[in-house]
């Protein structure tokens, strides 16, 4: 648990977009991904606006969403279960699918990157 | 015997409370928790049978913590006047109930206790609480 919090935590320091693109993923291909209904209602931004360092607002209950990003909320990818459970979730409601590996990791570097 | 009675207690109490805080995060993560008593038995253990599919959304959990907040929610589901005609619906504001209570308001999204409710979130919902939006 205290390796994946380290980890994770990589996410809000400097060194990580370097990391994240090292490892094959890419924040702008993520960017695209975030704001693409993917030919449905929904996009990430339904609900977690267009930018994500700011709070966001249930599509459908109007409950508000602290920041996504982590440079904003310091508490994001911290904990891996509830991260892969929203992935889970929200890939399934905005997609009608699961996310794969790349597209999870490129949407998380867009969301490290931003500052 | 005691001593093992005690600790019985203790770890009921320990349980109950555990479960009472997965209910109140898992549950309150999208909107606010509604209380158990809201719905009768039936409703919940159909509800939480298909929350991969829980009002257009997908609110699927692992299966420990859905057998977690499951059982709370039996124990402390409604029961008697308040789920009368109730059924399985897992629409709390279509209860007969819920419409009485409502029937001089218009309600624009009966999702948002808070909107009224000011303390909906810690589970009050006194009239003294009430602030009607004009």
């Amino acid at each position: 648990m205290r390796t994946a919090k380290t980890l994770l935590a990589v996410l809000a320091t400097a060194a990580f977009p370097a990391l994240a693109q090292n490892a094959g993923f890419s924040a702008q291909r993520g960017e695209r991904f975030f704001h693409s209904t993917h030919g449905n209602d929904w996009s990430c931004a339904s609900c977690h606006t267009a930018n994500p360092l700011g709070p966001g607002k249930h599509a459908k209950t109007g409950k508000p969403i602290e920041p996504l990003a982590p440079a904003a909320n310091p508490r994001r990818f911290t904990d891996a279960a509830a991260v892969e459970k929203w992935f889970r979730r929200n890939c399934n409601d905005v997609l009608g699918r699961a996310c794969t590996a790349q597209e999870k990791g490129d949407v998380t570097a867009y969301l490290g990157s931003l500052r | 015997m005691r001593a093992l009675l005690a600790l019985a207690l203790g770890l009921l109490l320990l349980q109950e409370a555990a479960a009472q805080s997965a209910w109140k995060a898992e549950c309150g993560s999208c909107h606010i928790a509604y209380p158990p008593q809201l719905l009768p038995a039936p409703a919940w253990r159909r509800m939480m049978a298909q929350l991969e599919r829980h009002f257009g959304t997908d609110a699927s959990l692992e299966a420990a913590a859905a057998a977690e907040i499951g059982a709370y929610l039996e124990r402390h589901a409604g029961t008697g006047k308040r789920v009368a005609g109730a059924g399985s619906s897992q629409r709390i504001s279509e209860t007969p109930w819920f419409r009485r209570e409502h029937d001089e308001v218009s309600l624009t999204n009966a999702a948002n206790c808070g909107a009224c409710h000011t303390l909906a979130d810690q589970g009050d919902f006194r009239e003294r609480n009430l602030r009607i939006p004009r």
